[in-house]
């Protein structure tokens, strides 16, 4: 057991990355057997992760450093010898945002179980999928910044994939190409900002950029890079042209792994700003600027989402607005991490809180709505109707997803809302007002569509469609206990969860920096 | 493109030298460890073989010859085995390259000379085998991408 | 003007042109190639950062004795990249494929039916 945990961060990787190329060859013995073998898959990276999260906060997130090819070699890091070593760091923060991922990649892929049963292809399918699973984790888990660049493009070629997958719909295609387009621009700045750090420091960890980092002019071109990079590639507006497309012609199950991987590339924003670059800059005036994106973001997502007809483009709407209150919750806490006052590490816990909500609700929103679109057969909402009569289950976990993404309590969604709320209160009174009145609009959004699809008269269309079956009820009713447990109990949860992934971004930055020093030598 | 290929001059000089890049392309990925090439450098070599002889020879030469979901096949296989020798060491740590100075005859010797040395093939334990599962893997795919785009064109413009 | 800035140079001046190119192109085989140019610009800038003056290539067999040798690790950056490039660029045309069959034109100004 200890072994599983002590290799837990590679295999995080490594299993997926195996089923992606597995699963084609044992799909050709027939499909129980395939979804066998990705069912039992899933179930292993998930306990994984809860072993590797349980192990790392037992320690009060002291970081873990895992060495790929490691055993007694006695030279540096890469720099001016050969070999290069890689190493994998977890925090408390990683192994948190692995938790997240872990809950997705399980829920959707049961859920696809159900969903693509009917239809050629799935072999692919699942393979893509498992190589999507195998970047996100990767991007989270690595301490090596071109590693977490060969990571992104797996999870951008993977998820672009799986986007433009049904190739008989003419809008996945278009959507298809216009999101790699913008994914590969997006790895392209990141490229070029760890190309200007390297040429300046000679080293590509982490762990000791952080360490030798001054704040020179070709630094701070390349934090320009990188902000760019990964905030493109998280959905912040401006850039957030290619979420709706993304979100919206995607396979109902990948929308919510999309999702996630847009949470991991935010992951990756905090990382470098609070532990890559800490306090070089003016923290004040990049701190703001993340603010006024979030602020951008929640508007813009939540005014978009008004005026949608299509379904899903609307719950992709509601997604990025969420974004928006994630990059504020952090932001609050970047503003003012040079004094650490009280309420800059409550902005920090509601934002990283926030992004396990976010994900469980919007995954469960996506898969209802893939559930109501698969029983209606459109994705208008003019043209559904009176769906309640005949998808009670359906109905009721809509209804849930949304109350919970809007922030009412007592779900869970109300608990990192209120921590953000509280926060950004503080640092300036309109933060908070705009949120409120975000949430607001988002709950009015949700209504408007709930009514659309699922209240109203009997029609034909209704008298058609029927509840799911339990293949697709179980993933959502599993989300919905999630969210549950998290809304009743926030406070056990956000002591046990986040308060070690918040601290390991607030004060762990020489924590971080320390672990590798272990292995600095030669 | 034409469906017949390309003149007769083509045809049978792509006949003579198609061998001889198989040959290169495999020498590029057999000696990865010891001068400039490896796995990604030599599986396009033997890749651009493939283009060469669907330029050569158009689709209704290569129709019933070159099937593209045994080559899938295969490059599972390839990505398979080169996750495979990155597990064999994982009592260690993963990729760790437990065949290397083993004594054993696969690829096992130890090097004396570190510098400067006549480069011995004989080395490098699970480094050459890496080599030839990743060039495995990419003369495959490659194949395979540029087969099923020409399969792809071609339908539609015969609809 | 040092001589040794000139990759870095030439670097930058295929970033902008492939930035000018995906902006200002109208058919979508001329933006993967504007996307192309700015993937050549940035292994461009990876491999010159590693040269060295007067340096040889960084292979030990039969190298000569008593030279300094060129950077091996942005030469192992650089060759990731192209592999990186090569299947981005792969899926990219695929795409071009399929919604040249479902539109039937490759004009970037007609492809906009997601709107909104």
């Amino acid at each position: 057991m200890t072994a599983l945990t002590t290799h837990a961060p590679v295999l995080l990787i490594a299993v997926p990355l195996l089923g992606a190329f597995a699963v084609p060859l044992i799909g050709k013995l027939g499909r129980p057997v395939r979804n066998a073998f990705v069912g039992l898959l899933m179930l292993f990276v998930a306990a994984l992760a809860a072993m590797l999260a349980v192990s790392i906060f037992s320690t009060g997130g002291a970081p873990v450093v895992y060495e790929l090819g490691g055993g007694s070699f006695t030279f540096p890091l890469s720099g001016e010898q050969v070999p290069v070593r890689i190493m994998l760091e977890i925090d408390g923060m990683s192994a948190f945002m692995g938790l997240i991922t872990a809950l997705i990649a399980l829920t959707a892929s049961f859920y696809s179980f159900t969903y693509w049963k009917e239809r050629s292809g799935g072999n692919l399918f699942f393979s893509l999928f498992c190589l999507l699973t195998a970047g996100i984790f990767g991007m989270q888990m690595t301490g090596d910044m071109f590693n977490f660049f060969v990571f992104l493009e797996i999870t951008s070629i993977a998820a672009c994939g799986l986007i433009g997958f049904r190739v008989w719909l003419k809008h996945s295609q278009e959507a298809g190409f216009k999101v790699m387009a913008l994914y590969t621009l997006s790895g392209l700045f990141v490229l070029l900002a760890i190309g200007l750090l390297y040429s300046q420091y000679g080293h590509l960890n982490i762990a000791y950029l952080a360490s030798q980092l001054q704040g020179s002019l070709v630094d701070m071109i390349a934090l320009g890079l990188l902000l760019t990079g990964l905030a493109m590639k998280a959905g912040a507006v401006p850039m957030h042209m290619w979420a709706p497309d993304a979100y919206g012609e995607a396979p109902a199950p990948m929308s919510a792994v999309l999702v996630a991987n847009s949470q991991a590339s935010l992951y990756a924003l905090f990382r470098i700003l609070f532990t890559l670059f800490g306090l070089t800059f003016s923290v004040t005036a990049l701190g703001w600027i993340l603010v006024v994106l979030a602020l951008l973001t929640i508007f813009v997502g939540v005014t978009m989402a008004l005026i949608q007809n299509d379904l899903k483009r609307l719950i992709a709407y509601g997604a990025v607005s969420q974004i928006g209150y994630m990059l504020l919750g952090v932001g609050v806490g970047y503003t003012v991490s040079a004094t650490q006052p009280e309420f800059g590490f409550t902005a920090l816990q509601g934002g990283i809180f926030h992004m396990l909500n976010d994900a469980a609700c919007v995954g469960l929103l996506f898969f209802a709505g893939g559930a109501a679109i698969r029983a209606a057969g459109t994705r208008d909402l003019n043209k559904m109707g009176g769906l309640a009569h005949s998808m009670k289950w359906t109905s009721i976990f809509f209804a849930i997803g949304a109350i919970a993404l809007a922030g009412v309590p007592p779900l869970n969604g109300f608990a990192s809302k209120y921590l953000i709320y509280e926060a950004s209160f503080k640092l300036s009174p309109v933060l908070g007002v705009i949120a409120v009145l975000s949430s607001i609009l988002l709950l009015a959004v949700f209504v408007k569509a709930f009514q659309a699809i699922f209240l109203g008269p009997r029609t034909e269309l209704s008298q058609s469609a029927s509840d799911p079956s339990a293949g697709m009820l179980l993933p959502m009713a599993f989300l919905v206990l999630v969210m549950l447990a998290f809304g009743l109990f926030p406070g056990f949860f956000v002591d046990k969860i986040v308060t070690p992934a918040a601290n390991a971004l607030w004060q762990g930055r020489d924590a971080y920096i320390n672990a590798v020093g272990a292995f600095l030598g030669g | 493109m034409k469906e017949q290929g390309m003149s007769v001059i083509v045809r049978t000089v792509t006949r003579f030298v198609y061998a001889l890049i198989l040959i290169f392309g495999f020498y590029v990925i057999m000696h990865g460890h010891l001068t400039p090439g490896g796995g990604f450098q030599g599986g396009a070599v033997v890749a651009s073989a493939f283009a060469l002889l669907l330029v050569a020879f158009g689709s209704a030469g290569i129709k019933g010859r070159l099937n593209w979901h045994w080559l899938q096949t295969l490059e599972e296989i390839g990505a398979i085995a080169f996750l495979g020798l990155g597990f064999l060491g994982i009592g260690t740590a993963f990729f760790y390259n437990m065949m290397a100075n083993s004594g054993g005859f696969l690829f096992g010797k130890s090097i004396e000379v570190l510098g400067s040395n006549p480069g011995v093939l004989n080395a490098g334990g699970t480094v050459p085998l890496m080599n030839w599962a990743v060039g495995l893997k990419v003369m495959t795919g490659i194949a395979c991408i540029v087969i099923v785009m020409l399969v792809g064109a071609k339908k539609e413009e015969t609809e | 003007m040092n001589i040794g800035n000139l990759p870095f140079i030439a670097a930058a001046l295929l970033v902008v042109l492939g930035i000018y190119t995906f902006l200002f192109k109208r058919n979508l085989i001329k933006l993967v190639i504007g996307i192309s140019l700015i993937e050549v610009g940035v292994n461009l800038l990876l491999v010159s950062v590693g040269y060295r003056m007067d340096g040889i290539a960084p292979i030990n067999t039969m190298a000569p004795i008593g030279k300094q040798m060129v950077l091996p690790t942005p030469q192992a950056l650089t060759l990731t990249s192209i592999v990186i490039g090569l299947a981005t660029t792969a899926l990219l045309l695929s795409f071009c494929v399929f919604i040249y069959r479902h539109y039937g034109t490759l004009d970037v100004r007609k492809i906009k039916e997601l709107r909104g």
